[in-house]
């Protein structure tokens, strides 16, 4: 007997008993349906975990000051100026996988506008600051050349510093005091929530950096260019580990580094909440996957179980078969074929129930949900495996029996 | 005497019923020529059911030889004996066995399944045997549309679908009433007329008496052997 035949065999069996086939499949339709949707569910999640620390900021590089060596004892970062307003305009330049690369002098002050005051933290920057941080001005404008050069005295300002030196008033072209400096605001920086470390990112003044150097911080800064910070943003789709490599070597380079002396700046990013973020998916995944394996062995041991049954029911049926001329073999494949061919069509039911019930879940509860090929072809695969596995005991069942005793069988 | 179609020798068969053996067949020794009609009779114990089944190659002796159309069946496999029985042999019983929910003609076709018969003629050869036994007006009703009698016609139609050397009927009309009995019997002569050879197993001399020649067993031995003046089933129909 060919395949074809025994195929042909068993479905004529399937349908002769359609709802017993039709329960039978349920357990493999539900386990199937639920590994497409848990995995697509699974997946927005993911999806929008990345968005969100993507919107944080994961491609920013922070570069820092390296840190003295006085008698043993070491400073902390940023203790001795090692990096400079030139090395920020050099990745600008030189680095491929850099999109904007900003140099930041920071200080503290008490900012004054008319009887207000309040007390923040400026920042000497470029133009370039706003798109390394992916900052709108809600109000006003950017830097501009001329302002950069000439150490332009103009400012812009977070919503919480306009809020509590202006209140409801517009801030744009008043005049604040930042260490007694007087500067005039030329725009306002749009809300942009709470960086990690729970600091306020909107409470901030910024100004061009020649400005803070110049006349802001005095003459302790006036006579290098070195800067506290080097804010720097890596292209999207650029690899975050290259980026950082070419960074370090062009830096080492710029500095007069030898090989094997340590580097005399810092270098930060992200990279740990990636990792952080990249573990808990992998928790996640390995949790779907348990989850989508239980309900595929449910619905495995309910096949088993159903073909058992049928074994035994069909008793009568088997010792017709082979008394009529099916050798064992005959008969292994026929149930074989019944559980597998029942496991894939509840399968590609399952298929079709677990994509719309992902489309039904992104459409009414508004998750995001994301369908991945991979979870379905893994699910009908699954599903066929599961069919051969388990449908093999029952078969190897039928196919022992004795065509006399199971003539008989009452 | 025409030409031999079974010839067993000293066939024996033993059970194990727990720590008892039991003698269910002790050295059997009978030819059946081809186009024989043949009953085997015996209470029950006298192991005419064994001997059925040893005929009907479902089972292996314990002892002796069988030669089924010249071959030595009792060397075989199970899956030679399969396909001996796919090809030699075609069997009616007395529940007739259909597969329900099943078409006749798909009833019928089944022995074709395991065979070497090609898809495309099956139905055509299942279709002329429902014709031969007169349910050609019945080939798409299911089992639990047909009465007891036509359903064992679809059964004897299915045993001849292979075009069998024998034909083994176990207790062939004992779920049937007297009359559709006699039609059944009528059919199963007129195959043997038409040179078909036939075993019947029963325990009715009604039945019995139909057949040309009678084998009665007792305690595992043949305890008679004679031939019959065969009553004409049809004849008693008219």
């Amino acid at each position: 007997m060919n395949f074809l035949a025994t195929l042909r065999v068993a479905l004529l069996a399937l349908r002769v008993n359609k709802m017993r086939s039709a329960l039978t499949m349920l357990g493999i339709i539900i386990g199937v349906a639920a590994v497409i949707i848990m995995i697509a569910v699974g997946n927005g999640a993911q999806a929008r975990v990345e968005d969100q620390i993507r919107s944080l900021g994961s491609n920013i590089i922070m570069v820092l000051s390296g840190s003295t060596m006085a008698g043993g004892a070491r400073g902390g970062s940023g203790s001795q100026p090692t990096i400079f307003e030139d090395d920020a305009y050099a990745l600008n330049r030189e680095v491929e996988e850099i999109q904007a690369a900003a140099p930041t002098l920071r200080g503290t002050g008490q900012v004054i506008a008319g009887n207000a005051n309040w007390s923040t933290s400026f920042y000497g920057t470029t133009p370039e600051y706003l798109d390394v941080r992916e900052w709108a001005i809600t109000e006003g404008r950017n830097f501009e050349a001329a302002e950069m050069n000439g150490a332009g005295k103009v400012a812009l300002i977070g919503l919480t510093v306009a809020k509590n030196l202006f209140g409801d008033q517009s801030p744009v072209d008043q005049v604040i005091r930042v260490r007694k400096v007087p500067l005039v605001v030329i725009g306002v920086l749009d809300r942009k929530g709470q960086s990690m470390t729970g600091q306020d990112q909107v409470d901030i003044i910024l100004m061009p950096i020649s400005t803070a150097r110049k006349r802001v911080l005095g003459a302790a800064q006036a006579k290098n260019r070195s800067v506290t910070t080097i804010m720097v943003k890596v292209r999207d789709g650029a690899d975050m580990a290259t980026a950082d490599a070419r960074m370090r070597e062009l830096l080492r380079q710029r500095h007069r580094l030898q090989q094997g002396q340590d580097d005399d700046f810092f270098v930060r990013n992200l990279s740990e909440i990636l990792q952080a973020q990249e573990a808990s998916s992998k928790v996640m995944a390995l949790l779907l996957a348990a989850v989508a394996s239980v309900s595929l062995l449910v619905g495995g041991i309910g096949i088993m179980n159903i073909m058992l049954v049928s074994v035994t029911e069909r008793t009568r049926e088997i010792g017709l078969r082979m008394a009529v001329g099916a050798r064992s073999r005959d008969i292994l494949t026929q149930f074989l074929v019944e559980a597998t061919t029942l496991s894939l069509i509840g399968g590609a039911i399952g298929i079709l129930l677990g994509v719309s019930g992902a489309m039904l879940i992104a459409d009414l509860a508004s998750w995001r949900t994301e369908l991945s090929a991979s979870s379905i072809v893994l699910a009908a695969g699954f599903a066929g495996v599961v069919g051969i596995f388990f449908g093999y005991y029952p078969a190897r069942k039928a196919s022992r029996l004795l065509p006399i005793e199971a003539l008989r069988y009452e | 005497m025409a030409e031999t179609l079974i010839r067993v020798e000293r066939l024996a068969k033993e059970y194990r019923m727990g720590s008892n053996i039991v003698m269910a067949l002790r050295g059997v020794s009978l030819t059946i020529a081809r186009g024989e009609f043949v009953a085997v009779m015996g209470p029950s114990g006298s192991g005419k059911s064994t001997f059925m089944n040893l005929l009907g190659c479902l089972d292996h002796p314990s002892e002796g030889a069988y030669w089924l159309d010249d071959e030595e069946v009792s060397r075989l496999s199970g899956d030679a004996l399969a396909i001996t029985r796919n090809r030699k042999l075609g069997f009616v019983f007395q529940h007739f066995n259909l597969l329900a929910r099943t078409t006749a003609l798909d009833n019928v076709s089944l022995p074709l399944l395991y065979s070497e018969v090609p898809a495309s003629e099956r139905k055509q050869l299942a279709a002329h045997r429902l014709q031969q036994v007169g349910l050609a007006e019945r080939m798409d009703h299911h089992p639990s549309q047909l009465s007891g009698g036509q359903q064992q016609r679809v059964a004897i139609a299915r045993a001849l679908v292979n075009n069998p050397k024998l034909v083994l009927a176990d207790e062939p009309t004992g779920a049937l009433d007297s009359r559709t009995s006699i039609e059944i019997m009528a059919l199963l002569q007129q195959l043997n007329r038409e040179g078909i050879t036939i075993v019947v197993v029963t325990h009715e001399h009604d039945v019995a008496d139909f057949a040309g020649r009678i084998i009665t067993f007792r305690d595992g031995q043949v305890m008679e052997d004679k031939t019959n003046v065969a009553n004409d089933a049809a004849a008693m129909l008219t």
